[in-house]
This record gives C-alpha cells, structure tokens and sequence, in this order.
C-alpha cells in the first residue's frame, strides 16, 4: 500500500527561485491495483515517484509505503519496493546473473536465497540465454529484461515505475506492460507514470493526472470519462489541465 | 554501519574495476611498466650522452701564441685536443656547437714564461652546453698541468725541492653513514612519488564511481536498493584506496625488480662500465634505511585516505567524468606543490609545518630514510593527517546524503 499526505517538494533554483515540483499530492494505491500517475514532461511526476523511494526527502507533507514512513524507515521502505525507471540503468560490466545477485545480497537475501530467485527469475523472464554474459553486449530487450529481475529479486510488495517504456521498441514495451499486469495479478501494489495515454488506458486501475506539482483529477477510467464527458484519455486529459494553451504553457 | 552490505558494495566495485581496461591500465599497466621503463630509459640514454660527450676529442681553436712554439707544441701534442684551423668566427662557431672552445694566449707568453712575468690565458666557451663544458675542463687541465710543469722545472733548476710551494694537501672525507647521504640525495623524491603515485592511482577509479555511475544511470539504481549511504561510502571508497595503493605497491615492486634486472644488465652495458667508475670515486656508496623507507610507506597511508575522500567527494559533485576530470585535474597540482616544497634546500621539519597536509610527509620522510626518527614530530603528523583524512571522509559520506549533490541538473 502507498499513502501521501500533502506531499510537498521544493526545489530552490539561484536562477528561477522557488520550484514546486511536488505541490501537496494526496493519494492511495492498494495492493493488487496499478495507479496510474499521469503528466508532461516535468510535471512532477518522477519527483513525486523519488520522493517514495526514498531518494529524495519531501519538504512538507509526507508518504508511507507498505506501511513504512519514507522519511523515518527509509531503509525499511526501499526493501519492500522495486524500482525501475529509464534512468536506472545497469552494471555494463557486470553479467545478469552478477547484477540480480548484487541486488539480492544488498536486499538480506541468503546465498542460497540469491541462487533459488535467479534461477526462478530467469525461468519467468527466459533469461538464461545471456544469464552470465555482460550486461554491455545486451540488446535493449535483454537490459529491460534484466532490470526487472533485479526490480523483483526480494519479491517487493510495492513496485514503481517510472516511465519504463521510454525509448524501447514496441516489442520490449508490450513486455513490460505485460510484467506491469502480471504484478498486479500476483497482489502487488504498483504506481505506474507516464505520459503515454494508450497505456494508461491498457493498465491502470485509478488515475492520477499531475499538473506543475499538483494533482488536478483523480479517478477511475470510468469516473473521470464521466467527469468530463470524454471517452478519449487525451481528452481528458488536456481539459483536466485547464485546456492546450495552459499545457504548452 | 552494516558491515555485509559495506562488503558485498566493495566485492562488487572490485570486481567492475577490474574487468574495466582503463583501472587497469591507471592501477597496474602504468604503474608495472611504463614508470620503470620511462626511468631506466632516461637513465640509459642519458648515461650514454654524457659518455658520448666524455669520449669525444673536443674540437679547440688556438688564437695567438705564434710567437709561443713552444706552448702551441704542447697543445698540438695533447691527444685529448683536437686542434682547429683559426678562423675569425670562432664566436659564431662556438654558438653553432661547431666549435666547442677557443683559447686565447697572449703575445710572447713563451718569452713571459721565460722571464717569470705573469701572464693570462682566456678560455671560451658556450656555459651549459655539456660538450663546450667537458673542451673548457680540458684545456683547464692541460693549462694547470703545464703550470705545475713550469714551476717543478724551476725549482729544480734552483736546486729546491718540488714540496716546496705544496707544503700540504687537502682531501675531504665523508664521516656520515651510507644512509644518512642516500636520504639526503634521494629521500624527498621517495615521498613525492608515492604522494604522486597515491593520487593518480585513485583519480580514475574516485572519478568512475560516482561521476561515472550518475553517467551512466547506475547511480540511481543502487541508492533504490535498501544500502545505506554509508555503507555505500565507504565500499566504494575501500575499492578507491584499494587501486591508489595498489598503484603504489605494483609501482614500488616494479621499480625494484626493473632495477635488480635492468641494473645487471646495465651493468654489462658501456654505460654502465661509466656508473661503476662514477660510484668507485664515491667513498661512500649512498643507501637507504629500509626501516625507514617502510615507515615513509606507514605514514603515507593516511595521506591515500585524505586523497581517496577528497577526490571521492569532488567527483561525486560533477555530473560527468569529464566535468569531474576538470575539478580534479587541477588538483595535482595542489598536490606536487607541498610535495616539491619538501625538496627545498633549507625548509626544516618544525611543529607548524608539521600540521601542513603533504609538506608533512616530504619532510619527515627525508629523515625517515637516513634513518632518523622524530617520533614527537611523527605522531604529530601521523594524528594530523589521520584527522585530515577523517573530516575529508566525513565530507564525503555528508556529500552523498545531499539530494542536490545526487541529483544534480
């Protein structure tokens, strides 16, 4: 389960001044559901997603993540949650196997442990093929592949993700929204972002649309199609953030 | 602090760095092989010039002394002259080393001699031009052995003995031990390299581990996992000490073994034949105390941790490896100055210096290996350096506990 309570973030910019990224983000997301986090680029959306895993400290208003505070446990809340974002990448020259074992042994898990989660990972995500070549020669496939193993090598009860579709061919993107769904089936707790609505459509169970820092419509599919009586996502979604000119704004 | 995590980051980056090609050339390749191989070039060949330079007959050109035959026929006779044909650019050919020296005798300096009548001979030459320098020796030689010559004939022609205006002589005898004058030739260049060779060696892998990570993604995949940051600090910083002082000991085993084989081969060599001759004109052969030169290590341990952290904390700063080389580059300067300051003439180890990082440790180190030991001024700079190294490492861990450092834009 993930909870925020007027989770606030800002930055201070010599040039720009005070930058709310975060700006008082309230919402929940229960096990065996995948809440949608939707925005621009530079919304606030992977602020708000780094501020639950911990990587960065809210200024005001705070977040528990299965049931751990993100300020007080963060230790405690990074071991319960996975983490896969464009922007994590991995270990060129270190092989899968050598990437999910380094993340299994950091997350507590027993040689033994390590050794029976890899060879199940690499059983789902038929990875045995490049299990113990570096990660440097790997296709794009393979690295997703790859880093989501090392996402669920501690069998996290939380995932988030953080636009993991960016950049990946359509293939490798249907994978992983594929994994995205499988997470959910198997209970987990899962905080998608993105700004592609297609997949918002194919994925999430609640909705989330993020707008300069804040949160401006939260619902269902359903509940916000009725909202604003649009059956199309971008629709909605450009008239949840107060019309185009204020978007390109 | 959980010292299985702390482990399992410092076996992982080991592992990375050594399968990445630049580490190893940084920590082993350069420090193994090409080190000893620049020095023992620059030590061969530059034997042999100087040999080249000694065996040659230098070219002289006489200018006057025609009415002296006497004088010119005992220049002409010396086998270690070679005598030119004058002409008036003798200037310009000394200047255009075709010439290496001209020597001006006086008129009627045979006739002067006869008569007892003091008279002076002018030597030119090119200063600092070795060759010009080794022509300016002989003739000095030749000229002071044609005066003792002159005056022997004359006291014999009175009928006194040669002692006469020799009375006495004068030799200087070395009473320092072998050590003492080995510390003193080389002992600052000892922990000036090791300083050097400690920084280089973990400039990469302090750059590769943070700059590098946040580069290339990694950095953010690792500060999701459970690891405490201190944790993380201090794995990677171990895996940076371990290259700085890996340089250090693959540069000092390479040297000693290059200089162990090389020197006998060396040996063999007409350069070497020249060094022999060189040391057998030493009364004292130069060494080093090898207690001390442990010691010089012992203490500059301290001084890898400062660096490690230092360079550790700049890197982590930068958002490329190539902004994190332009604030560490300039760095080494601030390292050789203290270093090179040690090798000064006349700056002595006090207490104050003694709490200067670097300048420290070239001074103490100089009396390490001529064997004496200060051990007031080396706890002094051993705790200083130690708490140097401390608060750099304290910087460093504080430094990646800053979101704006991690996640700089």
């Amino acid at each position: 389960m993930i909870e925020t309570r007027h989770l606030t973030k800002i930055f201070h910019d010599k040039k720009r001044g005070e930058i709310r990224a975060v700006d008082d983000v309230s919402f929940t997301c229960r096990p065996g559901q995948i809440y949608g986090l939707l925005g621009a680029n530079g919304a606030g959306k992977t602020t708000t997603l780094r501020l639950l895993a911990t990587l960065l400290r809210p200024t005001r208003g705070g977040a528990t993540v299965a049931g751990f505070d993100t300020v007080a446990e963060s230790e405690r809340v990074r071991a319960s949650v996975g983490f896969l974002a464009t922007s994590t990448a991995l270990y060129g020259r270190l092989t899968a196997r050598e990437t999910i074992a380094y993340f299994g042994r950091l997350n507590g898990l027993s040689a033994a442990a390590v050794a029976e989660r890899i060879a199940r990972l690499a059983d789902e995500l038929d990875l045995h093929e490049f299990l113990d070549r570096r990660v440097e020669k790997y296709s794009t496939g393979m690295k997703q592949k790859t880093s989501i193993a090392r996402t669920l090598v501690h069998d996290p009860a939380v995932l988030i993700f953080d636009e993991p579709t960016i950049g990946l061919d359509v293939m490798t993107a249907r994978n992983i929204v594929r994994f995205v769904r499988d997470c959910r089936t198997r209970g987990k707790t899962v905080i998608y972002s993105t700004h592609i609505m297609s997949e918002v459509e194919k994925l999430c169970d609640i909705v989330g649309i993020i707008h300069r820092g804040r949160l401006v419509a939260e619902g269902t599919l359903d509940e916000l199609r009725a909202r604003y009586g649009q059956p199309d996502m971008e629709e909605i979604f450009v008239r949840a953030v107060g019309g185009e000119g204020e978007e390109a704004a | 602090m959980n010292w299985h995590n702390l482990l399992t980051v410092y076996l992982k980056e080991l592992r990375d760095s050594l399968r990445d090609r630049r580490t190893l050339i940084s920590m082993i390749v350069v420090p193994t092989l090409m080190i000893p191989g620049i020095m023992l070039t620059v030590l061969v060949v530059s034997t042999k010039v100087v040999n080249k330079a000694r065996e040659e007959i230098p070219t002289v050109m006489v200018l006057g002394g025609d009415d002296s035959p006497v004088l010119r026929a005992a220049l002409a006779a010396n086998p270690k002259l070679h005598l030119v044909r004058t002409t008036t650019d003798w200037k310009q050919r000394i200047s255009d080393k075709q010439l290496r020296a001209a020597v001006e005798i006086p008129a009627g300096f045979d006739a002067a001699l006869d008569r007892g009548t003091p008279v002076e001979v002018k030597i030119y030459n090119y200063e600092g031009e070795l060759r010009s320098g080794f022509a300016a020796g002989e003739l000095r030689n030749f000229f002071n052995n044609y005066r003792e010559k002159t005056v022997t004939a004359r006291l014999v022609g009175r009928g006194l003995p040669a002692a006469l205006v020799k009375p006495f002589e004068v030799k200087t005898q070395n009473v320092a031990p072998p050590e003492k004058v080995g510390g003193n030739l080389v002992g600052g260049m000892i922990p000036y390299l090791f300083i050097l060779l400690c920084f280089t060696g973990a400039m990469y892998p302090a750059m590769d581990l943070t700059a590098g990570e946040k580069e290339r993604g990694t950095m953010e995949t690792i500060l999701c996992s459970p690891v405490a940051r201190i944790d993380l600090v201090l794995g990677k910083f171990l895996m940076v000490l371990t290259a700085s002082l890996g340089t250090v000991v693959f540069s000092l085993t390479s040297m000693i073994l290059s200089f162990v084989i090389g020197g006998s081969l060396f040996a063999s060599s007409g350069a070497g034949v020249a060094v022999k001759k060189a040391a057998a004109n030493m009364e004292t052969i130069p060494m080093l105390d090898p207690v001390g030169v442990l010691t010089v290590l012992a203490m500059v341990l301290p001084v890898a941790v400062l660096f490690c952290a230092v360079l550790l904390a700049v890197s982590l700063y930068a958002k490329s490896i190539k902004e994190a080389s332009s604030y560490v580059s300039p760095m080494i300067i601030v390292i050789i100055i203290p270093a090179m300051m040690g090798l000064l003439p006349g700056v002595e180890l006090n207490a104050r210096l003694a709490l200067v990082p670097i300048l420290n440790i070239a001074l103490v180190s100089k009396e390490l290996v001529s064997g004496v030991f200060h051990w007031n001024y080396l706890a002094l700079i051993f705790g200083s350096t130690c708490l140097y190294a401390a608060l750099a490492l304290g910087l460093c861990v504080r430094m990646f506990n800053r979101e704006e450092v991690m996640f700089r834009t």
